[in-house]
């Protein structure tokens, strides 16, 4: 018995190491997660008279896509949203992150836009009052506009399946 | 696709960036603070890089904001909880002591207690050993088997 014990420490620390390979290290555990999603109140791309602000989302479940005309991955789940977009399933707000080019009307207009509203975030400040550490980033915002639940990087179809589908029915949406 | 994309786009960003020099505030002063606060902080796009020493954009955001915030007469702490409320305890390099982090600070500890207790244990069990005294039927079969070969 006594000589087997230094090959169950081996097996549960590679049971460990394992599990942590494949973990992913951009998902850092959200402190927003139960709390109300701080106020802004930004200009609207492609609509220079008027603002957003999260206030106006009340009584809905929405998504807030952080993304930026030069971040690459969020082109790549362009179609997703758009895909999205058209089956309405909730309303997608996309938060424009430093977006030091103005690209972003343009980009809209030419691939098409899946956003109710696109505020325009230049400073880059609200991206960081919402802890954004790179785009895309997105928060499922309730209808007492709590934030549930936050992934960060591209939703692809099976990441849509997977994590929101579920999370949007508990919160009935 | 994308596992080739990323690390080509991670080499191209990182070539643009590598010959610019941060940016130094005007103030001494607060840069130093700001430093010296940062170096404790961890940059949240190149995870294994402080704060203070990443050229990520994201860390050079942060780090004008630290400066603002300490000209405006913010002492540490409060910037510290600035970003904590943001990006959480992942944002210090020294985790706080709380329920959660518990058995961080005190594993060593209890490893430590572990390694003790064995210690002491085998040590008493050889002295245990030593103290038995000797069986004259065994010794002689020992001396027997010795012989033989």
């Amino acid at each position: 018995m006594k000589r087997w014990i230094p090959l169950v420490i081996f097996v549960i620390l590679a049971g460990f190491l394992a599990k942590g390979l494949f973990l992913n290290p951009r998902e850092v555990p959200s402190p927003f997660i139960g709390k109300p999603a701080p106020a802004f109140t930004l200009p609207v791309v492609g609509a220079a008279d008027k603002t957003f602000s999260p206030g106006d989302m009340k009584g809905k479940v929405w998504l807030l896509n952080v993304w930026a005309p030069w971040c690459v991955s969020c082109r790549q789940e362009h179609p997703v949203l758009m895909g999205l977009a058209k089956s309405q399933p909730v309303p997608i707000v996309g938060l424009n992150w430093k977006d030091r080019d103005r690209e972003a009307e343009r980009l809209l207009d030419q691939h098409g836009s899946p956003y109710l509203a696109v505020p325009d975030d230049l400073t880059g400040k609200t991206g960081i009052d919402y802890g954004v550490t790179g785009t895309p980033e997105t928060y499922v915002i309730d209808k007492a506009g709590i934030i549930r639940m936050k992934h960060v990087g591209p939703i692809s179809p099976d990441v849509w399946k997977a994590k929101f589908e579920p999370k949007l029915k508990e919160l009935g949406a | 696709m994308k596992s080739l994309l990323f690390p080509l786009l991670a080499t191209l960003s990182f070539s643009v960036h590598a010959g610019e020099a941060l940016p130094v505030g005007e103030d001494p002063v607060i840069e130093q603070r700001m430093v010296n606060l940062a170096e404790d902080l961890r940059c949240l796009v190149c995870q294994n890089e402080s704060l203070a020493g990443s050229h990520a954009e994201l860390a050079e955001d942060l780090r004008k904001e630290i400066r603002a915030q300490m000209k405006a007469g913010k002492n540490d702490r409060e910037v510290i909880d600035y970003l904590t409320t943001r990006y959480g305890d992942f944002v210090l390099y020294r985790p706080p002591f709380k329920p959660v982090t518990y058995l961080l600070w005190l594993g060593p500890l209890l490893f430590l207690g572990l390694g003790g207790t064995i210690w002491y244990v085998t040590l008493k069990k050889r002295r245990a050993l030593k103290d038995t005294p000797v069986d004259e039927k065994q010794l002689a079969a020992a001396a027997q088997l010795l012989d033989e070969k």
